[in-house]
């Protein structure tokens, strides 16, 4: 039986829980004798804490005890950094409990044990702590004056410098025939879960063990943190992952929770939970994007690019937090993003703030560089007279040029390269199912009271992060086989995108996969987890290799059993086969199981373009979305019913972080946007017309299923192509964006400047 | 205090605080999770089920003021055998990736078509505005929302 599984839009084997409700989130457990852990956190966002007093919270009814820092000796663990742990930023990690200072709003300060969650909140309100108030840094221009500091060790409220270069920017700028320079920021917003996050620890001071539910991501690497600061072996360790209600990067990190709630419930001996409440979810969960490049392009005259050079700033935030440097080094080795650029220097600084942390956010610097050059670029088209589909054409990298490198990163000396694809031809799909050349006749146009703009801009996407990702398939009692992950669901699918490659390597019946198990630390020797777009790609490269190691120990043991040569035998349904219709139930091997695994140094580059048509009320500066096309080649579609649903999921969410959300705080750093009435999230009526084409063109030459990350081409390219949409919309005020969200206010602002600069 | 109402067609008696949320009380001592809280302030809809027919914000509403009334969650819309046509769609659709928003709207999917089966693509996105979703962007769940409509129509023009 040759199965074709890959490449068919398979049903989700998940959907049939989740759509019963019949999903188990972490909040869903309720262990006997279980406490509720509600927490404290920092009103200010940057003081001296001189006193904690929780003796009137202790005397609520319902309340068992309250955590702080005095109850850790030797003083709150600090978190570690996950990816680019570099020595600069030890001094600014994170504790998992403020101690002395408090340098954001939401930081924790105390956790309550009670009875139930209202009773702790109860006595939340009975805490008193004095605090010294300190003058805030709330952004990065008042970071660099480095006047208020928020580690007085260091001596600077900037963590590092990153530099990318590639050839020599500097001697190419001194003789361009053109350049141009602008400083465009992006706005604050984050990977917002619908289902806020949730830890509950179980100690068994018996066995000396402990289980922790909740986990996402990276469940491995998280116990390997919090073995470390407890005091436990690892292996005294499990961390289980529930349903995971949506991850985006935020979610699954290690945050100051994971240690507290295991903490607590090995202090007191009983079950310990704590669910994120939404306002917590806002100021607690990893923030991301707010970053501000001045920037310069130099071209030749006929907009042959030629350099790029220049700074970016990113905001931080209060602490470098486990994948914190991420974004603002992608900003600075991706600015270029799928164009050829031969020189490149961009310094991308790090600035610490009176802010809620930063961490990865979908397209993390990505969503950021491609705004930044997609905007520079139809600037530039402007400035010089070419046309900007032609300007986009002339400079994309070509197939030829594949493995293409572009610009490496200092210092954590990131070397990398594009490695294959034809980009080209995926703009000419773009423009071609878009009807570009006849909509593009609308460019500015005013028709009832609307303005028309369109605007086409090109992404890249990296994805499949090594080292290593493994996997292990096992025959059940019954005969049916179980596969096991080191990957993890944040709730994308995983379970039936293994299944379905399981099922095609093995030649069996999908359905003979019973179970597709991931995330918790108990099934496989190791597991990397889900972010970077890695999970189809590494962990579905990982089941071929275990189905092959699978395949070759049921050939081995099937031979014994039939004696026969191991050649011989074969897997039909639920028996294995072997010469002259000799076959054996595959329940006979019941407990044989197999691991293995995929190694990979490099990544894979999906890429494609969004073509975006607008109107824009310049009276309101409200814009709707006419017609959005997102183009992708993702090499290998394993399910294309659920590709789609990645690219318009990711699209919708970038479109979100283009036009609405916005985290925001006040200039003492009081944040100011802590309910989903503040913080404004895509809604069904907001963005309605939005589609996408897939391609599997160009499979990636990297990995045995060709496949390359695909969960985050939507979101990349949403800002630069609304941003450029609106304003060649609003051409006629000399409206030229160079923030995001496009709100209202923004664009009716740039609608009245472009008007008072027309009568002067 | 003391509450009865009927949850899934069997009655329930509950006895919660006054301030006691019936999300809350659903889930803590009904133990029906199907029913999400994903903001406890009324903007989600996670947490939507139906009330006398109408959809309701289960973290909006106290336990207490259900008294007397029938709800039906996410759980009393689901069968063991197979999925309603509703479930159907939405599989079919690729209408849901996470599952945590998914209970939400399908209460409240169910709900407006009980009451509106000819409803069009612009009366689902309308209603369907109260319900955040964060992985799908909302084009699959329109269309398997259009797609189940006709499970609910009758040959007269009317609702089933």
């Amino acid at each position: 039986m040759k199965n074709t599984f890959i490449g068919s839009p398979v049903e989700r084997r998940e959907d049939l829980r989740f759509l019963r409700g019949r999903g188990t989130y972490v909040d869903d457990l309720a262990p006997e004798n279980l406490l509720h852990a509600v927490i404290l956190r920092s009103s200010v966002a940057h003081g001296r804490i001189t006193s904690i007093d929780a003796s009137a919270a202790l005397q609520v009814p319902g309340v068992h005890s309250v955590i702080t820092a005095k109850d850790m000796p030797g003083g709150p663990p600090i978190i570690p950094m996950r990816l680019q742990p570099l020595p600069e930023f030890k001094p600014f990690e994170q504790p998992v409990i403020a101690h002395t200072k408090l340098r954001y709003v939401g930081e924790p300060i105390a956790v309550v044990l009670a009875s139930s969650i209202a009773i702790g909140e109860d006595a939340l309100e009975k805490i008193a702590v004095e605090i010294e108030p300190i003058p805030a840094v709330a952004n990065w221009e008042v970071a660099a004056r480095n006047q208020s500091l928020l580690f007085e060790e260091p001596g600077t409220n900037r963590s590092l410098v990153f530099h990318a270069r590639k050839g020599d920017a500097d001697a190419v700028f001194r003789d361009a025939p053109y350049t141009r320079r602008e400083r465009l920021r992006t706005g604050r917003h984050y990977g917002l879960t619908m289902e806020p996050r949730g830890v509950m620890a179980e100690w068994d001071a018996g066995s000396g063990k402990l289980i922790v539910s909740g986990a996402a991501k990276v469940p491995f690497f998280n116990r390997r943190i919090l073995a470390k600061q407890i005091g436990l072996p690892e292996d005294a360790i499990e961390m289980v992952e529930n349903d995971v209600g949506g991850g985006y990067g935020a979610r699954g990190e290690f945050y100051s929770e994971d240690f507290l709630i295991p903490f607590a419930a090995r202090q007191v001996n009983r079950p310990v939970k704590w669910i994120e409440d939404r306002r917590e979810n806002l100021m607690a969960m990893n923030h991301a994007r707010e970053s501000e490049a001045d920037i310069e392009i130099a071209c030749a005259r006929d907009g042959t690019i030629l350099g790029l050079r220049g700074e970016v700033h990113t905001d931080m935030g209060a602490y470098m937090r486990t994948n914190g440097a991420v974004g603002a080094r992608n900003v600075a080795q991706f600015l270029a993003g799928p164009y050829r650029v031969p020189h490149v220097s961009i310094d991308s600084s790090l600035w610490m703030t009176n802010k809620t942390p930063v961490g990865t956010y979908r397209g993390p610097g990505r969503f950021e560089a491609n705004f930044f050059l997609e905007r520079l670029l139809d600037i530039v088209a402007d400035d010089l007279g070419v046309d900007r589909v032609d300007l986009r054409r002339r400079n994309l990298v070509s197939s030829s040029e594949m493995p293409y490198a572009i610009a490496s990163v200092q210092p954590t000396d990131a070397k990398d390269e594009y490695d294959s694809g034809d980009y080209r031809a995926a703009l000419e799909r773009c423009l071609t199912e878009f009807r570009w050349d006849d909509k593009a006749k609308l460019q500015g146009a005013l028709i009832d009271g609307r303005y028309h703009g369109l605007a086409v801009v090109c992404f890249i996407e990296g994805g499949a992060a090594g080292p290593k990702e493994t996997a292990r398939l096992a025959v059940n009692e019954d005969g049916t086989i179980s596969l096991y992950m080191g990957t993890s669901s944040v709730g994308q699918g995983v379970e039936t995108v293994f299944a379905q490659i399981a099922a095609d390597a093995l030649e069996i019946p999908m359905d003979r996969i019973r179970h597709v198990y991931h995330g918790s630390t108990t099934y496989v020797s190791d597991g990397y987890g889900a972010y970077h777009s890695r999970s189809t790609v590494m962990g579905g490269s990982a089941v071929l290799d275990a189905a092959a190691n699978f395949q070759a120990a049921i050939r081995d043991a099937g031979a014994k059993r039939l004696g026969c040569d191991p050649s011989a035998i074969g897997i039909a349904e639920d028996k294995f086969t072997g010469p002259g219709g000799n076959s054996l139930p595959l329940a006979e091997l019941a407990g044989l199981s197999a691991e293995g695994a995929f190694l990979n140094k490099r990544h894979t580059y999906s890429y494609g373009a969004h073509a975006a048509h607008v109107t824009v009320d310049a009276k309101l500066g409200q814009v709707q979305i006419v017609d959005y096309l997102v183009v992708q080649d993702v090499g290998r579609a394993v399910n294309p019913l659920m590709l789609r649903g990645q690219v318009i999921g990711s699209l919708v969410q970038g479109l979100g972080g283009a036009m609405l959300e916005h985290l925001q705080y006040d200039e003492q750093g009081q944040f100011l946007t802590g309910s989903l009435a503040d913080y404004l999230l895509p809604t069904a009526t907001d963005f309605p017309n939005v589609r996408c084409i897939v391609l599997e063109d160009h499979p990636s030459p990297i990995n045995p299923l060709g496949a390359k990350g695909a969960g985050e081409g939507g979101i990349i390219a949403a800002g630069g192509a609304m941003a450029n949409a609106v304003a060649n919309a609003l051409r006629s005020f000399g409206a030229q964006p160079r923030q995001l969200p496009l709100t209202p206010t923004y664009l009716w602002e740039l609608v009245q400047a472009g008007q008072r600069e027309a009568a002067e | 205090m003391s509450v009865q109402f009927t949850v899934n067609g069997k009655a329930a008696a509950v006895d919660v605080e006054a301030r006691m949320t019936l999300a809350d009380c659903l889930r803590q001592h009904l133990r029906l999770t199907g029913t999400h809280l994903g903001c406890e302030h009324g903007v989600c809809g996670a947490c939507t089920v139906i009330v006398d027919g109408a959809a309701m914000r289960s973290c909006l509403m106290l336990a207490v003021q259900a008294e007397g009334s029938e709800v039906v969650t996410v759980e009393g819309l689901s069968n063991d055998a197979e999925l309603t046509p509703l479930q159907t769609a939405f599989r079919k659709h690729h209408a849901l990736q996470c599952g945590f928003c998914t209970p939400g709207i399908i209460t409240t999917a169910h709900a407006l078509l009980s009451e509106e089966p000819y409803c069009d693509a612009d009366r689902i996105r309308e209603v369907l505005s109260g319900n955040l979703c964060r992985c799908t962007g909302y084009v699959s769940i329109i269309d398997a929302v259009l797609e189940a409509r006709e499970a609910y129509q009758n040959a007269d023009g009317g609702a089933r």
